[in-house]
């Protein structure tokens, strides 16, 4: 009888650490697409730029300095290596075009152009695509990270050596500000 | 909060939809054996008839109902951003991207339909694509993504086999009432559980309806709040449907049939009677849609 009750109690602790190790495996490998889906849509971006800056060059010489900028940071973050630096060189990149869109503005003849019309759509789609990619990441990323930190799953993601993921931010302005709330009084 | 509103619903509708179950057989069951004499073989007769129904539509309805508004397919060159918008939405929400079809009808609106995420399909009206801007479209498409996410055509389904098991059975019962009553008179006890057939063979269809609009309305809560977890951003949906409400275009396309599948109900005066409608109140999911944004805001 007893060993029957020990049998019962191996087998569903067995089970637990089963179902557990299987759980994380799949985590992981969603976060490894999410991570490829992200960038999927970074090399988006970084391929519409040349185009951008080629059609709007000829209307804005005198604004080089925000056409470099732009340049200098796609650069940089084409050659980001971990994800705490992609984040940082991509809101660098994130900046330096929504400066380019707004003196973009001042250039009527840009805005009735029906090819930088097109681009500035593309880019518009792809920075929301971004943002998204990276929301669905650091969501998985935070359930796994959670998931591995609760007791008593956390002794089997140490068993086997489950690590945490880094979430992958980019700090925009707009998302640090505090928010204007009209309570209508 | 975004999560408390979804965990709402989804409690709201599995409840109901046990209730709606239980009310079902129960209804079937006394009927059968009040008429049938085998409440069982009553069961099994609604069960059947009703499932054939409601499978036929579940695989064929989509088709039907594109056609019925003229819907046609469209491209990514035809139109760009509609196109993206919806790409970037099937990124945030984690699913395949669905076929997109644009209604000739100046009358804003846009419904969802398709059987499972790899046959789902969006139709937006032309009306929609012309007052909306950027961020409202979006919320729009999230609202339509969260209804093929959450798997509502698959629950309408199930819902339409319960009340359709309810409908065959009172529609018998009613049309043979006067033609059979007379031989069962002369059982004498039957009589009485005759009337009480009758009796509920008239009000469980009602009921039913009832239950179904309620479903129909926790599943329209559900996917705005999904929306709105999908976008972070409840207000762009928010600002969609005050210009939806607001609109005096009146539809070309819609029928009934298509009605209760489209964001805002496109038969205006419809959205006032709360307990018959097939969508909740538009100030009312506008009013949620605030509160959680401002919840976000401030926490």
């Amino acid at each position: 009888m007893v060993g029957w009750i020990i049998l019962i109690i191996v087998l569903v602790i067995g089970l637990y650490i089963l179902a557990k190790y299987n759980s994380f495996i799949v985590l992981r490998n969603r976060i490894q697409n999410a991570w490829a889906q992200i960038n999927v849509e970074l090399k988006r971006r970084y391929d519409l730029i040349p185009n951008l800056i080629n059609t709007v060059k000829g209307y804005m010489q005198y604004e080089k300095e925000v056409l470099e900028n732009v340049v200098k940071a796609r650069s940089q973050a084409i050659e980001a290596k971990s994800v705490k630096e992609q984040g940082e060189a991509e809101t660098q990149l994130t900046k330096a075009l929504r400066t380019l869109f707004a003196v973009m503005e001042n250039y009527p003849e840009l805005k009735a152009n029906e090819n930088v019309m097109r681009l500035q759509e593309e880019l518009t789609s792809t920075e929301n695509r971004i943002a998204f990619s990276r929301q669905f990441y650091n969501d998985i990323v935070m359930r796994y990270n959670a998931g591995i930190q609760v007791f008593p799953a956390n002794i089997i993601a140490r068993m086997f050596n489950f690590k945490g993921e880094e979430y992958f931010e980019i700090e925009l302005p707009e998302e640090k500000e505090v928010p204007k709330v009209d309570l209508g009084l | 909060m975004v999560y408390d509103e979804i965990a709402k619903n989804k409690r709201k509708s599995f409840f109901l939809l046990i209730i709606f179950s239980i009310f079902t057989v129960f209804i079937c069951y006394f009927i059968g054996s009040a008429w049938f004499g085998s409440g069982l073989g009553g069961l099994i007769f609604g069960f059947v008839i009703s499932l054939t129904m409601s499978l036929v539509s579940f695989y064929t309805g989509d088709k039907v109902v594109l056609s019925s508004v003229g819907a046609r397919e469209i491209s990514r060159d035809e139109y760009p951003m509609l196109y993206n918008v919806t790409e970037e939405l099937c990124i945030a929400a984690g699913i395949p991207m669905p076929k997109i079809y644009v209604v000739p009808d100046p009358s804003p609106n846009a419904f969802a339909t398709g059987r499972n995420l790899e046959n789902a399909k969006i139709a937006v009206n032309e009306g929609l694509l012309k007052i909306l801007n950027r961020e409202e479209l979006q919320g729009v498409i999230a609202h339509e993504l969260s209804h093929i996410k959450n798997n509502d055509i698959m629950f309408a389904t199930i819902v339409s086999v319960l009340l359709g098991m309810i409908i065959i059975l009172s529609t018998v019962f009613r049309r043979t009432f006067w033609w059979s009553g007379r031989d069962r008179d002369r059982e004498g006890g039957g009589v009485i559980l005759v009337l009480i057939g009758l009796l509920l063979a008239i009000l469980a269809p009602i009921a039913a309806k009832l239950i179904q609009l309620s479903l129909s309305r926790s599943r329209e809560y559900l996917a705005d709040a999904s929306a709105a977890l999908i976008t972070r951003n409840p207000l762009g949906l928010a600002g969609a449907l005050r210009k939806l409400s607001d609109t005096k275009v009146v539809t070309r396309t819609a029928n009934d049939a298509v009605s209760p599948l489209y964001i805002a109900e496109p038969f205006k005066g419809i959205d006032v009677k709360t307990l018959f409608s097939t969508h909740p109140p538009i100030e009312e999911r506008i009013k949620r849609l605030e509160e959680m944004a401002y919840v976000r805001q401030s926490s």
